[in-house]
């Protein structure tokens, strides 16, 4: 099997945010400012993965806008000839940092929101004033032209404000809303009991977004990421473990996906000692989970495992202590039933906000 | 109409894969041979008559088979909000 080049790299250009949500997918252990890679290393990753085959870059963190030299990133993002989307928390972004990042040559902005109401955004944020902040940036971002996402995790404790946050979206001006359960990996899963909606919430989303979807046509695209505890099929997770992505992490870990370093045993090329293409190409912990050769049963023989790929080997390792497991989230894996087990525990409404050095 | 591209969509070179791709907000498809003639020459300045004339320049065709090509597919571009006409 000759190996594909990647689509689109993820770029965590810091841990650091504003923001505490409870569901940040970043690691429990967040990497300090002093790791992070230079203006010239992240340009090198950029001209790296075009060279491979990726289009686009996603401008990520932690909150890309908390780096100084954001304008740089993007400007030698677009220079590499890559698609440059960033993805950000809003607060930090004004007038003058808009125009500079237009100029860079910005292409889209995915803006987050915590909740439809302020009060309910500042308790899952952690940040006071967040909401109108957020606010003042979409209408930077349309001002400046640009095309904008809103992106509204959704879960047990903002589920109820789902048709507000869609009428956020419009009121905001975005083209395109995602209404994305929480995933459990890092924070979330430290946060489960207090994140996992209920089976009426989740039934009651769906039939809003479907309802929603046929009202804004034309003027709103609604994405939505059904959550898959409440599943009996698993999510093809990053569309297969190094397939079609690939993310670098703020101290310069080449990943399959961002939440990889969670999985014990594997180690991960630093983009400081190699190339982009090698680490793709070359490294075992790339190898370990491509394709189909590593799976047993039931994933093995099975007729979805080229659809599904195994589902997620960050949840299998997190939910069952070996990553070459099939995803619980799948009903034939034998340890299905402990999704099951997690949403007849869920039910506080008790967080653990994201911080540096926090212990869990 | 005067075409040109939506906000976040433009066309771009595929080099690893040899083809373009139309590039858009998380999202992009490849135009077929077709389209990619007419994308190719969609500025924000050339009206549909301007570029049907540039395509009649190059192709042996019938002008009127290049029009009625070059309004289906802007129309079916406006629609997937890929162009604004």
């Amino acid at each position: 099997m000759s190996l594909e080049p990647p689509l689109a790299l993820l770029a965590e250009l810091t841990h650091r945010c504003p923001l505490r949500c409870p569901y940040c997918s970043n690691p429990l252990a967040l990497a300090r400012a002093s790791e992070e890679l230079s203006t010239a290393e992240w340009a090198r990753v950029f001209r790296e993965a075009a060279a491979l085959g990726c289009l686009q870059v996603h401008l990520s963190g932690g909150e890309p806008t908390a780096r100084r030299d954001i304008v740089e990133i993007t400007a030698a993002a677009h220079e590499a000839g890559l698609y440059t989307n960033l993805i950000t928390a809003g607060v930090l972004l004004d007038a003058p940092l808009m125009e500079r990042l237009c100029a860079a040559g910005l292409d889209h902005v995915q803006l987050s929101v915590q909740d439809a109401t302020e009060e309910g955004a500042e308790r899952i944020g952690g940040l006071r004033g967040a909401q109108p902040r957020k606010a003042r940036a979409a209408a930077l971002v349309r001002a400046a032209g640009l095309p904008l996402t809103l992106n509204a995790v959704v879960h047990r404790q903002n589920l109820h404000h789902l048709p507000e946050l869609i009428a956020l979206a419009l009121d905001w001006g975005a083209r395109r809303l995602e209404v994305a359960h929480v995933q459990y990996y890092g924070w979330a899963l430290a946060n489960r009991a207090a994140l996992l909606p209920t089976r009426a919430q989740l039934d009651a989303a769906t039939a809003t977004v479907e309802a929603a979807r046929a009202e804004h046509r034309g003027r709103l695209v609604i994405d939505y990421v059904v959550p898959d505890y409440h599943a009996s099929r698993p999510k093809a997770c990053m569309g297969g473990w190094g397939r079609r992505f690939l993310a670098v992490s703020p101290a310069g870990k080449v990943l399959p996906c961002h939440a990889a370093e969670s999985i014990a045993g594997l180690v991960f090329p630093d983009i400081r000692e190699t190339s982009l293409a090698a680490a793709w190409a070359e490294s075992p912990a790339f190898a370990a989970f491509r394709g189909t050769g590593w799976m047993r049963e039931p994933c093995r023989g099975c007729a979805r495992a080229e659809q599904d790929w195994g589902g997620c080997r960050c949840q299998a390792f997190a939910l069952t202590g070996e990553a070459a497991a099939t995803d619980p989230a799948c009903a034939l894996s034998p340890q299905h039933h402990l999704l099951a087990g997690a949403l007849e525990e869920a039910g506080t409404d008790r967080f653990i906000w994201r911080e540096h050095g926090a212990t869990t | 109409m005067t075409p040109r591209f939506a906000p976040g969509v433009r066309l771009q070179e595929d080099r690893a894969r040899g083809r373009w791709i139309v590039m858009a907000p998380e999202r992009m498809f490849v135009p077929d041979e077709t389209a990619l003639e007419v994308l190719r020459l969609v500025d924000g300045a050339r009206d549909e008559a301007a570029i049907v004339e540039a395509l009649a320049a190059r192709f042996d065709a019938p002008r009127e088979v290049i029009a009625a090509d070059v309004r289906a597919l802007l129309e079916d571009l406006v629609a997937r909000g890929a162009l604004l006409g």
